[in-house]
């Protein structure tokens, strides 16, 4: 049996750059060929707190970006940290998105998904395919990569805001289901909250057009070995089946859309 | 044809391997989802009496010839395990369970035994070697006869299920603590644990790696300690091992096997070969016996004078 590739030591990376994207959102910019693919993820070690998985928003072999949102203690740590301060990573982890040449995908996004997803489209339009680009979030300033996306040719931007302060008022998935109507869309690709992206696959299934999605689920090792992101009812790993997954596995799965576990493998309902 | 199938402590086995505390043992779904993949049994992660926090990340990390880890025994408890794992894993059982217990006191190790043996495992596998809870509760009761005889005791008074204790190589003579255990009413061992604790540091961020700073050592590196410790364990009380240890391979585990081991526990052989290594594994085992004319696989056990 070859042993030879199996190193998960995490690298120590400078940060080189941060982008502050909105009062609890950075973009940390590393310069290191990860050569990570767009959908997979690469766990973040914020060195003496906490390691957590993070999808990767861009990579181009020279550099890559991490888009993180503040939301509990170890990002609240990571915020403190300054550009030249290092952190280590390990991965890339996971599957990834794939598209075809002559293709035409709509992705969709609620918050922070928004850029794993800039990244799916930067790789795609740099092999022809044709993107809509859906985002949506509470209100205009969690609108992530908007000013990003818009300065790519060939991408139509699709916003919505819950309370309207820009674009269609309410959840972007009624966008896309007015879209999918309208256009003939290949493939949806999701990134965002779970019940935000039952419901693509729900819509995108109803459209009969084919759907993956960026499931996320609490994981400690990120390389399928401590069995945390088990999902029910399979018991498969989302960190080695996904994080990208077809919607049509994912419908299939007991917990999708119900609950998620936490560090002590104990659910919580949504 | 070569027969993989036996007996352990009175429980059927379709194939020696298990699959090893620790690893891939959250859910029942997940411990299925490894009995699909060609594991003749199962094992939980360590059962507490209460829920139980494990340590922040970085808990583990592998290379090509040795992985590390300190999780910490995260666990859900004794509840879940009573209302979620068991009745799950039992509805359509496919392979034999293990239920692994650890606690901190000697009598929780009593109250846990008495508890999970309502949820009706095939066998319990008490944990007393795990080295990455010393720092908080002082030396493993598996490193002093005295304390791994009274666990085995206070598990023995509460349970008619067979009991295996976990025993740890990080230890003077394993043989005095697993003679101990049996006279205790041990029924059989599983060996061995993680090698250690040991320490690495990441040079660049100049920390350890682990949050823990250090933790127990498995992988390949670790089989020819196992293979030591089983030899010995295994000539001294013949009773039956769940051999584990740095076994990636089918031959892996025929060489345990020659020194006593019954069953092969498997858990880092994950990282490696992913979970379908369960069946992988099961298939070389049958191509060795095919080739060296083995019927039946219990024909190896012990071999080695």
């Amino acid at each position: 049996m070859d042993v030879k590739n199996f190193d998960t030591r995490p690298v120590a990376l400078e940060i080189k750059k941060i982008v502050v994207e909105n009062e609890s959102t950075n973009t940390y910019i590393f310069e290191y060929p990860l050569n990570g693919k767009p959908g997979q993820f690469v766990m973040l070690w914020i060195p003496g707190f906490d390691e957590k998985p993070f999808s990767i928003a861009y990579d181009d072999g020279k550099k890559f970006w991490l888009t993180i949102c503040k939301v509990g203690p170890a990002t609240e740590e990571l915020f403190r940290f300054k550009v030249g301060d290092k952190v280590g990573i390990r991965g890339p982890f996971g599957t990834n998105y794939e598209v075809k040449k002559g293709e035409h995908i709509a992705v969709i996004s609620g918050g922070y998904g928004a850029a794993p997803m800039y990244f799916v489209t930067r790789e795609a339009l740099a092999k022809g395919v044709k993107v809509e680009f859906l985002t949506g979030a509470r209100n205009e300033d969690l609108l992530l990569y908007r000013e990003r996306v818009k300065g790519l040719g060939g991408v139509n931007l699709h916003l919505s805001t819950d309370d309207g302060s820009v674009g269609h008022k309410g959840y972007i998935t009624h966008v896309l289901e007015k879209l999918l109507k309208e256009k003939k869309i290949d493939k949806v690709f999701a990134c965002g909250p779970e019940l935000m992206m039952k419901a693509v696959g729900e819509i995108a299934e109803k459209a009969d057009v084919e759907c993956q999605m960026s499931v996320e689920k609490y994981m400690k090792c990120g390389f399928g070995v401590c069995g945390q992101c088990a999902v029910d009812d399979t018991g498969e790993l989302v960190c080695k089946k996904g994080p990208v997954m077809p919607w049509k596995y994912v419908k299939k799965l007991g917990e999708f859309g119900k609950y998620h576990r936490d560090a002590q493998g104990k659910k919580h309902y949504f | 044809m070569t027969n993989l199938e036996l007996e352990f402590c009175g429980v059927h086995f379709e194939n020696p391997t298990v699959l090893a505390s620790g690893v891939l043992g959250v859910t029942a779904s997940s411990l299925k989802n490894v009995v699909r993949n060609g594991a003749g049994g199962v094992t939980t992660k360590s059962i507490w009496l209460t829920e139980h926090i494990g340590h922040n990340n970085p808990t583990m990390f592998g290379t090509s010839s040795y992985f590390m880890n300190a999780v910490g025994l995260s666990d859900g408890g004794l509840t879940k395990a009573q209302e979620e794992t068991f009745p799950e894993y039992n509805e359509d059982k496919k392979a034999p369970i293990i239920a692994n217990i650890v606690a901190s006191k000697i009598d929780d190790f009593g109250e846990l035994a008495e508890k999970i043996t309502i949820s009706d495992p095939d066998l319990i596998e008490i944990n007393i070697s795990c080295p990455n809870v010393e720092d908080k509760y002082g030396k493993p009761f598996a490193c002093d006869r005295g304390d791994a005889a009274s666990v085995t005791r206070a598990v023995r008074g509460k349970t008619r299920k067979p009991i295996i204790v976990k025993l740890s190589p990080n230890v003077n003579n394993i043989v005095e603590i697993a003679q101990a255990c049996a006279n205790e009413g041990a029924d059989g061992f599983c060996l061995i644990n993680t090698v250690g604790p040991g320490m690495a540091i990441d040079i660049d961020l100049r920390r350890p790696i682990l949050t823990n700073k250090v933790g127990g050592i498995s992988g390949p590196a670790i089989k020819p300690i196992a293979v030591k410790h089983i030899y010995d364990v295994y000539k001294a009380t013949g009773l039956p091992i769940i051999g584990t240890g740095g076994v990636m391979t089918g031959e892996d585990a025929i060489e345990l096997m020659m020194v006593g081991a019954r069953l092969i526990g498997m858990g880092t052989m994950v990282y490696y070969r992913g979970v379908e290594g369960f069946g992988k594994v099961v298939k070389e085992m049958e191509a060795w016996c095919k080739k060296n004319g083995v019927k039946n696989i219990e024909d190896i056990i012990g071999v080695i004078p």
